[in-house]
């Protein structure tokens, strides 16, 4: 959304692409002194890992909900596919760690996109809320058909998988979806995917072929979830079917619109808040889902309700990504 | 043979519990255009007033009944005051979280005040279990199928005959040329919530019946399966709402019993799918004219 | 004046937010020298929230007590107990972060977890960290295959074997239905050792029906049994679902006898009309009708305390304590290494019955039969 600029300069040399690789590197010391450093304990150094997996998921995500329009609440269940594969090719292969988890990655990742066709096609005839109970129910269907699979360790799960997951690996991956979400959404590809959310009817009429890029969006962030997924069971080393449900569709689906829908940045910011604030609230106890769900609320209240926009306007606050109209209809 | 009637009355069972919370989904979403998640919470809570009113103050059934419905109508207009209008023109994303948000904030108040410790409750409705041969219909079955039965069609003649009504269907086609022919949006929507939370009450209240035990998730998965019917059936159609519900079901019966009871989430779930890559809008729903 | 006050309010909540934010960062507590921290996990919130819960309420009991009585003597000096339990909402996600929060505020030895999906997710972590575990619940199999890991309560298999000679031998009882909890890996668990054990001993399982998490009708499952010519039912599931499973089977005109696993235990409170268990035995660790006076002592303790009765929860959790202390006094130190190479010597005459511990972390104790007879648990045997 934010700029179309970009893309005329394609040497590799430019100002702004040598400012990015030292961004990205920057970045990733600042990331190894969180999580190798004494600046945090070790609760809030094990959620280093949960929240990169998780920006990974809000923004693939986003990719669909955001900047084509199309509400999917079955994220998870690419999640899970990714999560199963990866499981079971680093159980079974007896490679070098890297090797088997480079492996592990790419499959998860290739096999929850020949998924996102699957899902894809339906989306190509549904729109608005009945993809969504359709999404939905694709998660569920995943769901269901891993807990009765022999080979996925049926309802006990799999377990013992390889701790492979760490915060280099994290970095590495969320630094890879966001480059290619972020080139992919300021492409021509992208402003295709984009004309689609705001005109169906005229992105058809000026040619678009709006079933190709439907189902792109889809596959792509089926790709990308499929990598959190493999990264997820490698972190956590056990796998079930009942943590793939759709209220983890949900949970992700949360991040993407506080975040605000089509902006990356959002995602990754809200990533972050929504990863941290359950384990800040731990100290409530019995209060903690109560008072979680009464800040998701007021902070939906807040941002959509007009009153930041009044508070903006005025200087009170500084601009944040927002959320963008949602208008097909 | 025998089993087969016998399953399919089990179906029926269940079926007529997703219709009637159905209803209410199909409702909400018809007028008011958005997916309210917390339908499932207000049979909860619905649940809990029952049992509180005639547990813990032992007053009258008909007094509990009664103090139920009114209680989550009055409980439907406060939400829908307090979290869904301010957000009437924001994307209809915001308010499906602000809805996810809600449905979290009534469990969590339900699990604080009652802790997660099911309770048991003594059916209301006594009326005796009827028999055909060998095949048995428990009475509070038979109920919630004539409760679900006068509600479709009073909320049909409702909807279709009275002049608040109509004001609900303008609203529902563009609330903007209601206001303009002197609705007053604000009332109709509210309204609408204080009839979809008294579905809900009703559907509480029949649920605690047939089921017995009261816990704070009780509306999550009857919500989530009654909004599938209401899709099923054609979402925002009142007839196909019932359809849809006593459908599902059927289907999660017939086939747990001869398919596989391990894949039941799969196939209900595959038959929604199936149905809407044919038609699009459900059973019963209209086909919506893509509008620029 | 309306708006300006949805202002104030939602300005509130952030600036709430932002405080509980920066308070979060500042905590830190270490541990006095006169203090053993007992870190625990379990869930206090969701659908398993009342098996935490009560772990949590029977841990605090023994602390109190044991604390009241002066403290634990380690080597020359006496300790105090301090419990510090979080809740890990029986998810292994939730279960790492919680534990890190139990490590950064010094916990060391762990009870828990509670359910064995959450100790799975975080067995390899602890072992790394080298402290003595101690689940007083979690039952699957692999949760003590780490050398710090042990448990206090029976495992799925051995239950479901237990529970096979039962039906089979004690009872000569040849064609049984199983009905058991698909998406569960303690229902699973246990009816698939049951399943093996049955076929073993020359019975048959005329009918294996499944449900999924939450499901509260069963209509369908038990009519197709009733179709069977099944003798008993067994059904390795929590109360809640046996509460739902039995009423209903009586609804449908059914009469066969009912065996449960230890999830039955609490299954009174939850049906209305206690007809509809009558005869059901289930395997359970620890009954609050038992007349033994520790037992007495303790659910009078609990009843002052949370105004309940205590289920076998709170009783092994109680237990756990107990197990602990007599580790500590064994040892006559904290170090850890000490206190794990102390578990297998120790012999703790608990709640739950007189337990030591194998070298694999398993529990050596007796199981108990329970039989519901009108309205009330009884011991079987």
């Amino acid at each position: 959304m934010q700029n179309i600029k970009s893309n005329k300069n394609h040497s590799a040399f430019t100002k702004k692409n040598l400012f990015i690789t030292a961004g990205i590197i920057l970045g990733f010391f600042v990331v190894m002194l969180l999580a190798e450093g004494s600046l945090l304990n070790r609760q809030y150094k094990s959620l280093i890992v949960p929240i990169g997996i998780y920006i990974i998921l809000a923004v693939s995500l986003n990719l669909t909900t955001g900047f084509l329009g199309e509400l999917s609440l079955g994220h998870a269940g690419f999640m899970a596919i990714g999560a199963y594969t990866g499981a079971l090719i680093t159980l079974n292969l007896n490679m070098p760690e890297v090797a088997e988890f480079i492996i592990a990655l790419i499959v998860g990742g290739s096999i929850a996109a020949i998924f996102g066709v699957l899902i894809g096609v339906p989306v190509l005839r549904l729109k608005g809320d009945y993809l969504a109970i359709v999404t939905l129910a694709f998660n569920e269907i995943i769901r269901s058909i891993i807990n009765f699979l022999g080979i996925t360790g049926g309802a006990m799960g799999l377990s013992k998988i390889p701790r492979y997951t760490n915060y280099v690996w994290v970095y590495a991956m969320v630094v890879l979806t966001i480059i290619i979400i972020y080139n992919l959404v300021n492409s021509r590809h992208g402003r295709a995917i984009s004309a689609i959310r705001d005109n169906y009817v005229a992105a058809e009429s000026i040619g678009l072929k709006v079933s190709k890029y439907k189902v792109m969006a889809f596959v792509i962030a089926a790709f990308f979830a499929g990598i959190a997924g493999v990264l997820y069971g490698h972190n956590l080393s056990v796998l079930k079917p009942a943590d793939f449900d759709y209220n983890k569709s949900i949970e992700i689906l949360v991040i993407v619109v506080l975040g605000g829908m089509g902006s990356i940045r959002g995602s990754i910011i809200a990533a972050a808040i929504l990863t941290f604030l359950p384990e800040v609230l731990r100290a409530a106890d019995d209060f903690r889902m109560l008072l979680y769900a009464v800040v998701l609320i007021a902070m939906m209240l807040f941002n959509s309700s007009g009153i930041r926009t009044r508070l903006e306007e005025s200087g009170k606050l500084p601009k944040l990504p927002k959320l963008t109209r949602n208008k097909a209809k | 043979m025998g089993s087969v009637l016998e399953q399919l009355i089990n179906g029926l069972g269940t079926g007529s519990i997703y219709a009637l919370i159905a209803l209410g989904y199909t409702m909400v979403y018809g007028i008011a255009k958005m997916i309210n998640f917390a339908h499932g919470d207000i049979i909860m809570v619905g649940a809990y007033v029952l049992y509180v009113t005639v547990v813990q103050f032992k007053l009258p059934v008909i007094a509990a009944v009664a103090i139920t419905i009114t209680f989550c109508a009055v409980l439907g207009i406060t939400i829908e005051k307090i979290a869904y209008k301010p957000l009437r023109k924001a994307p209809s994303l915001a308010v499906l979280i602000t809805a996810i948000g809600m449905s979290f904030l009534l469990q969590s108040l339900a699990l604080l005040i009652f802790n997660a410790n099911p309770i048991a409750f003594k059916s209301i409705i006594n009326v005796k279990t009827v028999k055909i041969g060998d095949i048995a219909v428990s009475g509070v079955t038979l109920v919630t199928l004539l409760v679900t039965l006068i509600c479709m069609i009073a909320l049909s003649l409702f909807i279709s005959k009275t002049k608040a009504g109509s004001a609900m269907r303008a609203v529902s086609e563009d609330k903007a040329a209601a206001q303009l022919m002197g609705i007053n949006v604000n009332k109709t929507i509210s309204m609408t919530f204080a009839i979809g939370s008294a579905l809900a009450a009703v559907a509480g209240i029949l649920f605690v019946c047939q089921y017995q035990s009261i816990k704070p998730t009780l509306g999550a998965l009857p919500g989530i399966k009654a909004f599938v019917a209401a899709v099923l059936g054609g979402i925002g159609s009142v007839p196909g709402a019932m359809i849809g519900g006593v459908l599902l079901g059927v289907i999660e019966s017939i086939s747990k019993a001869y398919i596989s009871s391990e894949l039941t989430d799969a196939i209900v779930f595959g038959v929604l799918v199936l149905v809407l890559l044919v038609k699009p809008s459900g059973l019963l729903g209209k086909n919506r004219i893509e509008k620029v | 004046m309306k708006k300006s006050l949805k202002k104030i309010l939602s300005l509130g909540l952030i600036s709430a937010l932002t405080v509980s934010l920066l308070a979060g960062c500042g905590q830190k507590s270490g541990s006095d020298s006169t203090e053993f921290i007992i870190g625990g996990l379990g869930p206090l919130s969701g659908e398993a929230a009342s098996y935490g819960i009560s772990v949590k309420q029977g841990a605090e009991i023994a602390i109190n007590e044991i604390n009241a009585a002066g403290g634990v003597k380690v080597g020359d000096q006496t300790l105090t107990l301090k419990l510090n339990f979080k809740d890990d909402e029986a998810s292994g996600e939730t279960a790492l972060s919680a534990y890190n929060t139990l490590m950064d505020e010094g916990a060391q030895a762990l009870l828990g977890t509670v359910t064995s999906g959450a100790g799975l997710a975080i067995g390899e972590k602890i072992a790394e960290d080298g402290i003595l575990q101690v689940t007083p619940s979690g039952s699957a199999a692999g949760l003590t295959e780490w050398p710090n890991a042990f448990r206090l309560c029976f495992t799925d298999p051995l239950q479901g074997q237990t529970m096979a000679r039962y039906a089979v031998e004690d009872l000569g009882l040849k064609k049984i239905a199983v009905i058991f909890n698909n998406a569960d890996e303690y229902s699973t668990g246990v009816k698939a050792a049951f399943v093996e054990e049955v076929a073993a001993l020359g019975g048959e399982i005329v009918a294996e029906e499944s449900f999924e998490k939450g499901a509260v009708d069963f209509k369908t499952q038990l009519t197709k049994i009733k179709g069977t010519d099944a003798e008993i039912i067994f059904a390795p599931v929590y109360y809640g679902d046996a509460a739902f499973i039995t009423t209903q089977a009586a609804e449908l005109g059914m009469s066969l006898p009912y065996l449960g696993s230890d999830g039955w235990d609490g299954v009174l409170a939850q049906v209305v009309d206690p007809a509809v268990l009558e005869g059901a035995v289930f395997l359970s660790p620890f009954l609050a009708t038992d007349e033994n006076p520790a037992v007495q002592a303790f659910v009078k303790a609990y009843d002052e305390a949370y105004k309940a009765v205590p289920d076998q929860f709170a009783a092994d959790g109680y237990d756990t304590v107990y197990v602990m202390k007599a580790a500590l006094e064994k040892a006559g130190s904290t170090d850890s290494e000490a206190l794990i190479a102390a578990m297998t010597e120790i012999q703790v005459e608990g709640l739950t019955g007189s337990v030591t511990f194998t070298a694999e972390g398993e529990p050596n104790k007796g199981a108990k039969f329970v039989q519901i007879t009108n309205g009330e648990y009884t011991l079987v045997k």
